[in-house]
């Protein structure tokens, strides 16, 4: 498979194939995960635990919900993404800042991100 | 222009789930709101209570705090602005000599809006321009010597209730507009307002910090921070918090921020001055 290849510096490009790829469970898809929890911890970068409790994370606030059972509330990954993206989209009076839209996250690490919130 | 800002924050206010109303609402009807919106969402606080804050609505935190505050650390800095306040400029006159009322108990009139003037007068600002017409250097308006100071003046206020008019002018009612403005607009780019945080989001946690109701937020400064080891003007707070969401701060005592003190001030009409106190 060619997924298998991939790095985890990989392209956006080679990762969108990734993220369109049911069978996406090899080793890169792993380490995707951890880097994107990673990101979603780094207070400097998603800080998601600043709003939502997230299981392996400490000292979560509750302005938004809990991040639990994401593949049930989410089946479709890219309404995941969007939320991520831009909150702003479904809800303009947000308290979710819009991590892709302004830049908070580059596009590739809101991808990074979506993987592990998918995976929760 | 004025319409469109009606609109914003009207849209802000009410949320998307009802139709938006352009339509202005006076001050009057805006404290209404403003305070019924904090009494009803938190029933058992005590309407006088939210002068403390966070600690209104948290009751550990609050036995913590009420430990600190048997041994303020912010004594010495109103012992401090004491002594400041009643050494006499080289010319020899005092503050007591330029501030109304000898400054002695003022700390709930401000702001206020100067009817002559058409602007706002802060206490800092105040102090200011007395030590400029004096021929004295003025202080940096975000802490150190000026927090001293109105520490003291606020300590000489404890009990004083805030009476702020927004009186029938033009003028007046721009500056009203112009705070309200700032406080239900989202900016920085984590696209937060005021009101995200300090209203609909109120009591909820932030990481560890639980977020402060707006109502009674100005009663108490400047405050000793224990994340400054100091004092702070309300200004140094706005900045603070500006800068969370990552917006650029304005300069204290910019009309901006004036206006944003006025408009929260007004909204705790009524409520005591409980300066200065002590928050995390
Ligand atoms: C400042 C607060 C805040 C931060 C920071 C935040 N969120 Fe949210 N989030 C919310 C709120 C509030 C909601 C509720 C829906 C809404 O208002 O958009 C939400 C909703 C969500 C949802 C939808 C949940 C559902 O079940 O519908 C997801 C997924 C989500 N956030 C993921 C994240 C991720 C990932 C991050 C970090 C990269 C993050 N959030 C950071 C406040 C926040
Ligand atoms: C991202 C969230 C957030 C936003 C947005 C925010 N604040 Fe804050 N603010 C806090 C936190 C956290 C604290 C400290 C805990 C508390 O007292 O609420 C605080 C404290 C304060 C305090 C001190 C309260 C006290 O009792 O001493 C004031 C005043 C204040 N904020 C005003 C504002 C104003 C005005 C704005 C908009 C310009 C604003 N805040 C925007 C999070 C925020």
């Amino acid at each position: 498979m060619k997924i298998r290849l991939i790095s985890t510096a990989a392209s956006v490009a080679a990762l969108l194939s990734v993220l369109a790829s049911p069978a996406a469970l090899s080793a890169g898809h792993g380490d995707m995960i951890a880097e994107g929890k990673k990101l979603a911890f780094d207070r400097k970068l998603g800080n998601c635990l600043s709003c939502h409790s997230i299981a392996g994370g400490q000292a979560a606030g509750n302005i938004g919900p809990p991040l639990i059972a994401m593949k049930a509330r989410f089946p479709d990954k890219s309404k995941l993404r969007a939320q991520i993206y831009d909150s702003t989209a479904n809800n303009p009076n947000s308290s979710m800042p819009p991590f892709g839209k302004h830049g908070i996250l580059t596009d590739k690490q809101v991808d990074l991100v979506t993987e592990f919130i998918h995976s929760l | 222009m004025r319409k469109f800002v009606f609109a914003v924050s009207a849209a802000l206010v009410v949320g998307l789930t009802t139709p938006i109303i352009v339509s202005a609402t006076t001050p009057q009807e805006d404290l209404k709101a403003f305070r019924n919106y904090y009494y009803e969402k938190f029933p058992d606080v005590p309407k006088e209570d939210y002068i403390n804050g966070i600690y209104s609505l948290n009751k550990d935190f609050r036995e913590q705090w009420e430990n600190q505050e048997e041994f303020p650390p912010y004594e010495e800095f109103i012992e401090k602005g004491e002594e400041m306040f009643n050494t006499p400029f080289a010319n020899g006159k005092t503050y007591a000599d330029c501030l109304p009322k000898g400054g002695i108990g003022t700390r709930a009139m401000y702001p206020h809006f100067d009817k002559e003037s058409g602007t706002l007068k802060t206490l800092e600002e105040e102090i200011n321009k007395c030590r400029k017409a004096n021929g004295e250097k003025p202080l940096k308006y975000n802490k150190g010597p000026i927090a001293n100071l109105t520490a003291y003046i606020a300590y000489t206020s404890r009990g004083e209730k805030f009476d702020t008019e927004i009186p029938n002018d033009e003028r007046a009612l721009a500056l009203y507009e112009k705070g309200k403005k700032h406080w239900y607009m989202k900016r920085g780019q984590l696209n937060l307002s005021c009101a995200d945080c300090h209203m609909y989001n109120s009591g909820m946690f932030a990481r560890s910090d639980q977020l402060s109701p707006a109502l009674g937020h100005l009663t108490h400064f400047p405050v000793y921070r224990l994340k400054w080891q100091g004092l702070g003007t309300p200004h140094r707070r706005f900045g603070g918090c500006n800068k969370q969401v990552r917006a650029a701060a304005y300069k204290p005592q910019s009309e901006e921020y004036k206006a944003l003190e006025y408009f929260l001030t007004y909204m705790s009409k009524g409520l005591e001055a409980n300066g200065p106190a002590l928050r995390k």
